[in-house]
């Protein structure tokens, strides 16, 4: 008898605190952000307006608050990839959009990195390439980093894959990039070193030419 | 792909910039826009209500009606609009799924419209949000009910068995369904009467006589005509014994049917009479043998089979068995308590029923249900007091959990049902996703294989499926990234025989045209040097080698693959195989092209393994893969 009476009790009491936590979601979804004028974004960019207007048109539908987290940002990005893991390479992609680095990609953000990877120079588009690969952001690639982004680019190929990866062949990719890249032969790659090799590598130029397009 | 990742596209694309560097081979080029990209608003009359929407919002969903080139056939030039003749109520929800991505099922509208209006547009159930997907559920499957209990009705009859089931199948299936035949209706009803008769013979054999005029004693009709039962007896145990070997032989799983409960109810009905038999007519014996003839009583339960309501309570009672455990728990514990302290106060006492606590145990029970039979009372002071207040809480105690096990029945029952429900739902829409995401890269190698790569014109591009532009960039991007790590995209299938090929450790030469194809890779295993280097081209000792016995039989392979496609390639091989044309590379591969002129060795295919025939175009950085199996 007393046993009823206090699941009976411990049922009211566990009702209170769900309560409370879904006040609290309520406040937090409100925070929205809106970007600055579309003036201003025309001129800190090289997009057009009617670019600027598709472009946000797509972004606020995604994100009604106005700014893109890490877990989203991930999901979308592991869309286009469904048979290898993209959450890798998508937490670096973010770390490098995010330019405030507080945890969340605005408008401003994400129209900024792509105005410089669509309609930058090749060397602003290097050098944001090289922002990417610097994981902690000190100035120079070394081989641990190199061998960090490899590694997500290749799960996001998946398992199945012709040939067949083995488990050398980041470290020989790493490598090869570094025999290139690495002119001065001091275990680490600067930017001027990046820019240079690139430049003189042909296949990279003219690749870069081909994403003008997109938007 | 679902949703509006259909927007953030261009970026996944821009950020593909973060590639090149670390691609040791050139992008490919990217799809060329046929037409203008301006976002222009469109119009969609709805049987008179004008809607007006961006048109990229319609792109979104490049699989539907609306976001496919499909609503052109719906396209007036006359108003320069999109015109439907459906409803345009649910017109409304239908476009606040292109809006906001989640679909909402309208409360007011009937389950079934709704589903039209669905498959009119190509949109998937499956997409209703969460918010709306229970009630859409329920609703549908009330109507289905509905519409399944009318169709019922008209017809009765089992499905057909399939011609070739052996005997024993059928055996099976006759004791599982007696409608299906005559026969076993006959069966089933003839062993339902066996088991009445032998549970009322064990209920009247127990009924006294009249007494016989001179003896005392009221003989039990069991004994005064013990022979006649004895036969009845018989009979009934030889009946269940015959039905449990039959059974027993159709089971298609012995050792699942012996651990079933119907199986244990009917061995341990059947078996008192085999013991009773071999037990020898020894007086101390037959006090255990009386006790074992209890057991004839559970042939009764052998009624479940013939009672879905039966195995319905059964079940439940099963389902609720912890609630039921809980409740007799704090039963005991009551009972304890209060037959303690009756003991107690009643010890003093001359001449008390309250020999001991368990013999209290009788009194608290008694008392609790508020049976009060009246053979153990208190006498004293203290214990009538504890007395009243123990029949008290025993209204309490029992009126209280009553409702409480009936709502758990109910709750626990539904909640079984929809928690299998859901399960069943949720393999579902795991494998749809599993599908869908398999559906992508199928896309994707499905447009390899059709060479997609090359940029073609004219009768070219029939062979292509109709591809949207999203399509086109997201197979681009992929590309892209196979340049990037110089390794393709597969599908598990093609993985797993290269696996197994690589094992058997087939070695063959390698193609001096390897070295002709940039920078690629060549660690890994043999058997891909071989597929890359058989060359079908216009190289006749190719020709000469045996190469049309392969021909023979070569076949496309893949299961997904394009019906039309594959009917073009036979028709095309039989074409050019009769011809007898030397440019192998037309036969086999559908897609025409001119042929190769890297020279190269050819080495004889052996029939027994799959093989990808590779064409390299000189001078050109891309190149196509066709795979076909011999066999």
């Amino acid at each position: 008898m007393g046993a009823v009476v206090g699941t009976l009790a411990m049922q009211s009491r566990q009702r209170r605190p769900s309560r409370d936590k879904l006040d609290d979601e309520l406040e937090l979804s409100v925070v929205c952000h809106r970007p600055e004028g579309l003036e201003q974004l025309l001129a800190q960019t090289s997009f057009s307006k009617k670019e600027l207007q598709v472009l946000y048109r797509g972004f606020k539908n995604e994100c009604p608050c106005g700014v893109v987290n890490e877990e989203t940002f991930k999901h979308i990005y592991s869309k286009f990839f469904p048979q290898g893991d993209a959450s890798t390479y998508a937490h670096y992609l973010f770390n490098a959009f995010d330019s405030s680095h507080n945890g969340s990609i605005k408008f401003e953000d994400f129209v900024a990195a792509l105005s410089i990877l669509l309609r930058g120079s090749t060397t602003e588009k290097l050098q944001w390439t090289f922002n990417l690969y610097d994981i902690n952001q000190d100035g120079y690639i070394n081989k641990e980093e190199m061998t960090h982004i490899v590694k997500a680019i290749y799960d996001m190929m998946g398992r199945f894959t012709y040939p067949a990866l083995k488990t050398d062949t980041t470290k020989h990719h790493v490598d090869a990039f570094f025999q290139k890249m690495d002119k001065n032969r001091d275990g680490v790659v600067t930017l001027d070193e990046f820019i240079l090799s690139c430049q003189e590598d042909e296949n990279i130029m003219r690749s870069l030419q081909l994403f003008e397009n997109v938007i | 792909m679902a949703a509006g990742v259909a927007t953030w596209l261009p970026f996944a694309r821009a950020a593909a910039v973060g590639w090149l560097p670390l691609a040791t081979k050139i992008m490919p080029k990217p799809p060329v826009e046929k037409k203008s990209r301006n976002d222009e608003i469109l119009f969609v009359n709805v049987s008179g209500l004008r809607f007006q929407t961006w048109k990229n919002t319609l792109d979104r969903y490049p699989d539907t009606l609306l976001g496919s080139s499909e609503k052109e056939f719906f396209f007036n030039e006359d108003t320069q609009e999109y015109f439907f003749d459906r409803d345009p109520e649910m017109f409304r929800h239908i476009l606040n799924f292109y809006r906001t991505g989640k679909l909402h099922y309208p409360r007011q509208e009937c389950v079934q419209a709704f589903d039209e209006e669905l498959a009119f547009y190509g949109i998937v159930p499956d997409i209703i949000g969460d918010c709306c997907q229970e009630e859409y559920r329920d609703r549908k499957k009330e109507n289905q009910e509905r519409l399944a209990e009318d169709t019922e009705a008209e017809n009765a009859t089992d499905a057909p068995l399939p011609p070739d089931s052996t005997r024993r199948e059928r055996l099976w299936r006759a004791f599982e369904n007696p409608h299906t035949s005559t026969m076993a209706l006959v069966f089933y009803y003839v062993t339902g009467f066996f088991i009445a008769v032998s549970v009322i013979a064990n209920v009247v054999e127990t009924i006294p006589t009249w007494p016989i005029k001179g003896s005392k004693k009221d003989l039990p009709y069991g004994e005064k005509y013990s022979l006649a039962f004895f036969c009845m007896d018989t009979a009934c145990v030889l009946i269940f014994t015959f039905e449990y070997l039959m059974r027993l032989f159709a089971a298609p799983s012995r050792c699942k049917f012996m651990r079933s409960v119907m199986s244990v109810i009917d061995v341990v009905a059947i078996m008192p009479y085999y013991i009773g038999l071999v037990m020898p007519e020894n007086e101390d014996v037959s006090g255990a043998f009386v006790t074992l003839r209890v057991f004839r009583v559970f042939r009764i339960f052998k009624f479940s089979r013939h009672s879905q309501g039966l195995r319905i309570l059964g079940y439940t009672l099963k389902s609720c068995a912890s609630e039921l455990g809980f409740l007799l728990f704090s039963l005991t514990m009551a009972i304890i308590i209060f037959a303690t302290v009756m003991f107690y106060a009643e010890k003093g006492t001359k001449g008390t029923n309250f020999t001991s606590i368990p013999a209290s145990f009788w009194y608290t029970i008694v008392t609790m249900t508020t049976l009060g039979y009246g053979d153990m009372v208190p006498n004293t002071i203290a214990g009538k007091i504890f007395g009243s207040i123990c029949s008290l809480s025993g209204v309490l105690v029992i009126a209280l959990p009553v409702p409480v096990i009936v709502s758990n029945f109910s709750r626990i029952y539904h909640q079984n049902q929809r928690a299998d429900k859901m399960r069943a739902q949720q393999k579902v829409r795991l494998a749809r996703i599993r599908l869908s995401k398999k559906g992508t890269t199928n896309a994707f190698l499905h447009y390899k294989e059709e060479g997609g790569f090359q940029n073609r014109d004219g009768d070219g591009g029939m062979f292509l499926k109709n591809r949207s532009t999203f399509e086109h960039q997201h197979h681009h991007l992929l590309h892209c990234l196979e340049k990037t790590t110089n390794h393709e995209f597969t599908d598990e299938l093609t993985f797993s025989e290269m696996c197994m090929t690589e094992s058997i450790g087939y070695r063959t030469s390698r193609s001096t045209s390897i070295s002709s194809q940039q920078g690629m890779s060549t660690s890994c295993c043999p058997r891909r040097a071989k597929r890359r280097a058989i060359r079908l081209a216009n190289s006749t000792v190719s020709v000469s080698r045996g190469s049309v016995q392969e021909l023979d039989t070569l076949q496309v392979h893949k299961p997904f693959r394009h019906q039309s496609r594959s009917s073009l390639n036979a028709r095309t091989e039989d074409l050019k195989l009769n011809c007898d044309d030397r440019d192998f590379t037309a036969a086999i591969i559908s897609i025409p092209t001119p042929p190769a002129n890297t020279p190269d060795e050819s080495l004889s295919p052996s029939p027994a393994f799959h093989s990808i025939l590779r064409n390299s175009r000189s001078g050109s950085f891309t190149h196509e893969t066709v795979k076909i199996s011999s066999l």
